[in-house]
């Protein structure tokens, strides 16, 4: 016990003033019992994911196999309340990809557009405009985004295409405009994170601003762009609330671009309310469905930027 | 008191791979300022830290030897908050915390359990003195230590290492990101309470080193080529590698 | 913010119509992004501006006055109450990540990878999963509480990450400067890395406000849809979202729902600005 000894012996020579600092056992006990707390709170997104995958798959899969894969996947009708019911969620997969697929296709190059322009052309008093301009657009409601596709995309769609307006072409174009904020902002932080030199030796050879900005940022951020593209895609489809405001909901095949359609989301919300028994299960299988998607989405996401830039290195 | 008052033996120090300090032995004095002196990468930064266990901060630091302090083995047998409260550390980077100036001293005694007002206004005020910024910062202690100035803020980290009332006090090159002017301070601030206090400094500047050192360390390599009074050091230095160094051959 | 070359030569573009073009395009979409924002918000503006009216901030909401004060009070509540369980779990977490994991270690990767796929998941799986887990398996029912579980789950992912960042912005200096001076680190962390970052942190939650207030599709099945003022964390109430779809839906009050969305969008945007103004002074501090 020497050591203590002097210790102890030190304390009462030196510390006249302070007070003996709590017994070092003391305090390791609570440093160590933060440290565990942390730990569990840092858990608790795994057991979050791990939770939510349970309760959906295990609500999905059972329906899914009392309506037989191939019935629930490939059915092409969709009739709950028929007797006997038919859960046959072909018509939504499809609408779900119809609107999605329209909402890249607006969306995408006018996102990409943007995105090019905001870090390369944008004189930069207007950058101060435009830049929060576009942060709040990812910021408005999707409500908000719906009640305007309802009472003014919808009814210029109608007069201009027949129909009554609520359709795949309506449900497209709004979220191709809710994509907008999602694309821009991660793909102009990867033309930006693009090396000048590039640019310049672009430049140095005689390119314009927009071919050196074309052909040499532009792909060079190429894995950025996509993993920006891919978010985009996951908010598209995982919409939900603006979507059935103004697509129609109808549970049919899609007929055409300017016929109504149901998505995977809206099939959820507009029979949750009221859905008993295998109804129910059977729209909790379309979430798994969903689910399924989206973790294909992220599972692309990640793989896209944790890849290793090889880029970036050119010195 | 005992002659020595850190005493360093068979240090090796590793970090990962690296072997980055190299069975160094050396006993300081105490109420004595000793200088650590050698090129960039030898070293001398290391062992200073190793003195009060900042190392441990450090990922992959791998330490085996001995260190103690008043015979006390730092490295098993002294409760590692109490080592630093007794081993107090002045950094490169003055690093003041983003709060007030009287809350920045306070922060190292309230740390330790002083909780009274009188007691802190004390502190503060003493140690403020002792570093020689009171008069510049008395009328404005709830102020932002970020105010201050460079040399200002490195005298404000001394006074607040000096809050804890430490017995060593270890500088980590604290003049090397300042003035002429604030480097003078510093260095006459260190020669003023050398009396009370053990001092280690680690500086990259020689004259620095003859200005205010009693005894001088030589590093390379990670190794000590040479411990010495600071005089017999730069002037009859008795290896060819100090010699070397001192005359500005290499480094 | 380098700008480039930005110039307008029309020698150049002459010789080069391909590049001319490219600038048109660009131009052009940039101005279709701002039609876009300016068309949504001047839209709602000019519609719903008009049909505010005293009656619809009345205490008690009546079929005929359609008050959007309960509900208004309900999203306050909720917010407080998914903040109290989300807030603490989120940066408690962070401080895991940055201060105490050690580099390379599993846990943090798989929880980084967590993150991201909480992020990605639908409101609708959110508020799916809020009705299996709390509505039903617990039994809570239709409940603001059920509907604060499932938004707080939501926003974690968000306060995570905005916490991680302004924890890895604390300079190291910071934390040598506190250990050196034989504080612990449970100390260090609370009394000097968490103040230092916290107008991250705050700007980080006051986006996840933002998040809960404009949230619908997770709130429908596991809230409800009740438009009086709940009286207990086990009643159903609607926040102002919800309010504003089913306004919407009924058809009749469309107008009404239009003046909702102001507040919904005045609402956002100031918590927007807010999170904005904060992370600056964030910057000028940090020089």
């Amino acid at each position: 016990m020497t050591t203590a000894d002097s210790i102890s012996e030190r304390k009462s020579d030196s510390s006249d003033f302070f007070p003996k600092p709590s017994s070092g056992r003391t305090q390791r006990f609570i440093e160590k019992g933060a440290e565990i707390i942390f730990l569990l709170c840092a858990l608790i997104s795994i057991a979050a994911v791990v939770i939510i995958c349970v309760y959906i798959f295990a609500g999905g899969i059972p329906a899914i196999a009392e309506i037989g894969l191939f019935d629930f996947l490939g059915g092409q009708r969709w009739k709950p309340y028929n007797e006997p019911a038919e859960y046959g969620i072909f018509p939504m997969i499809l609408g779900s990809l119809y609107v999605t697929g329209g909402a890249v296709a607006v969306g995408v190059p006018v996102g990409l557009l943007t995105a090019i322009f905001m870090a390369r052309f944008c004189p930069a008093p207007l950058y101060k405009v435009l830049k929060p301009m576009i942060n709040l657009l990812a910021g408005i409601p999707s409500i908000v985004y719906g009640l305007f596709g309802m009472i003014v995309i919808v009814p210029i769609v109608r007069n201009l295409a027949g129909g009554d307006g609520n359709c795949i072409f309506t449900a497209a174009l709004l979220l191709g405009m809710m994509i907008l904020p999602t694309i821009i902002g991660l793909s102009e932080t990867a033309i930006r994170s693009v090396p000048e030199s590039y640019y310049e030796g672009a430049v140095a050879l005689g390119a314009t601003h927009e071919r050196a900005v074309g052909t040499v940022v532009f792909p060079a951020a190429k894995s950025g762009i996509l993993a920006g593209v891919i978010l985009g895609i996951g908010r598209a489809i995982g919409e939900t609330m603006a979507v059935i405001m103004v697509a129609g909901n109808q549970a049919r095949m899609p007929k055409g671009l300017f016929a109504g359609v149901r998505t995977l989301t809206a099939n959820i919300v507009t029979e949750m309310g009221d859905a008993g028994g295998l109804h129910y299960d059977a729209l909790v299988a379309t979430a798994v469905v969903l689910f399924g998607f989206i973790l294909i989405l992220n599972l692309c996401f990640s793989v896209l930027t944790n890849k290793k830039p090889k880029e970036g290195k050119s010195k | 008191m005992p002659e020595t008052k850190i005493s360093v033996s068979g240090l090796d120090l590793y970090y990962s791979e690296f072997h980055a300090l190299k069975n160094v032995n050396i006993d300081i004095a105490p109420n004595e300022i000793t200088a650590f002196i050698g090129p960039s990468g030898c070293g001398k930064s290391t062992l200073l830290k190793s003195l009060n266990r900042m190392n441990d901060l450090v990922e992959g630091c791998r330490i085996t030897g001995n260190v103690t302090l008043d015979g006390v083995d730092i490295y098993k047998d002294m409760e590692i908050t109490y080592l630093r409260k007794n081993v107090g550390m002045v950094f490169q980077k003055p690093n003041p915390f983003p709060m007030s100036i009287y809350d920045n001293i306070a922060y190292g005694p309230r740390t330790h359990g002083i909780r009274r007002k009188s007691d802190l206004d004390d502190i503060v005020e003493e140690s403020l003195k002792k570093a020689s910024i009171w008069n510049e910062v008395s009328d404005r202690l709830k102020r932002s230590a970020l105010g201050l100035s460079g040399g200002q803020q490195q005298r404000l980290c001394i006074a607040r290492a000096l809050a804890v009332k430490p017995e060593v006090i270890l500088m980590d090159e604290p003049t090397s990101a300042l003035d002429p002017i604030s480097t003078m301070k510093i260095e006459e601030l260190c020669c003023e309470i050398k009396d009370s206090y053990t001092i280690v400094i680690v500086t990259h500047n020689m004259q620095q080193a003859t200005r205010i050192s009693d005894k001088t360390a030589f590093f390379l390599h990670g190794e000590i080529v040479e411990f010495d009074e600071t005089e017999k050091l730069f002037s009859t230095p008795s290896d060819k590698r100090t010699e070397d160094y001192i005359t500005g051959r290499f480094g | 913010m380098t700008m480039t070359g930005f110039r307008f030569d029309m020698k150049t573009y002459k010789k080069h119509p391909l590049s001319f073009l490219f600038m048109l395009l660009v131009w052009i979409a940039a101005a279709l992004t701002a039609a876009v924002f300016i068309a949504v918000v001047g839209y709602v503006l000019i519609k719903g501006i008009p049909q505010l009216k005293p009656s619809l901030f009345a205490w008690n909401y009546t079929t005929d006055n359609v008050s959007m004060m309960p509900a208004i009070i309900t999203t306050v509540e909720m917010v407080g109450i998914s903040l109290l369980i989300a807030a603490p779990l989120g940066i408690f977490c962070s401080v895991y990540l940055t201060e105490y994991a050690k580099r390379g270690n599993k846990i943090v990767k798989v929880v980084r990878l967590t993150a991201e796929t909480l992020q990605g998941i639908p409101s609708i799986v959110y508020g799916l999963f809020g009705m299996l887990c709390f509505v039903t398996s617990l039994k809570w029912g239709y409940s603001l509480l059920a509907g604060c579980f499932t938004v707080s789950i939501m926003i974690l992912p968000l306060i995570m990450r905005s916490t991680e960042e302004a924890l890895k912005s604390v300079p190291d200096s910071y934390r040598e400067g506190s250990y050196g001076l034989g504080a612990g680190k449970l100390r260090t962390v609370f009394k000097i890395v968490i103040p230092s970052a916290g107008n991250g942190i705050l700007a980080g939650i006051i986006l996840a406000i933002g998040r809960i207030i404009g949230e619908t599709a997770a709130l429908m099945y596991t809230a409800g849809t009740v438009a009086q003022l709940p009286e207990n964390v086990f009643m159903s109430g609607r926040t102002l979202s919800i309010h504003m779809y089913q306004l919407s839906r009924e058809g009749l009050h469309t107008d009404d729902a239009a003046a909702t969305a102001v507040i919904l969008l005045i609402t956002v945007f100031a918590l927007n600005g807010l999170a904005e103004y904060i992370a600056k002074k964030l910057d000028k501090n940090k020089l």
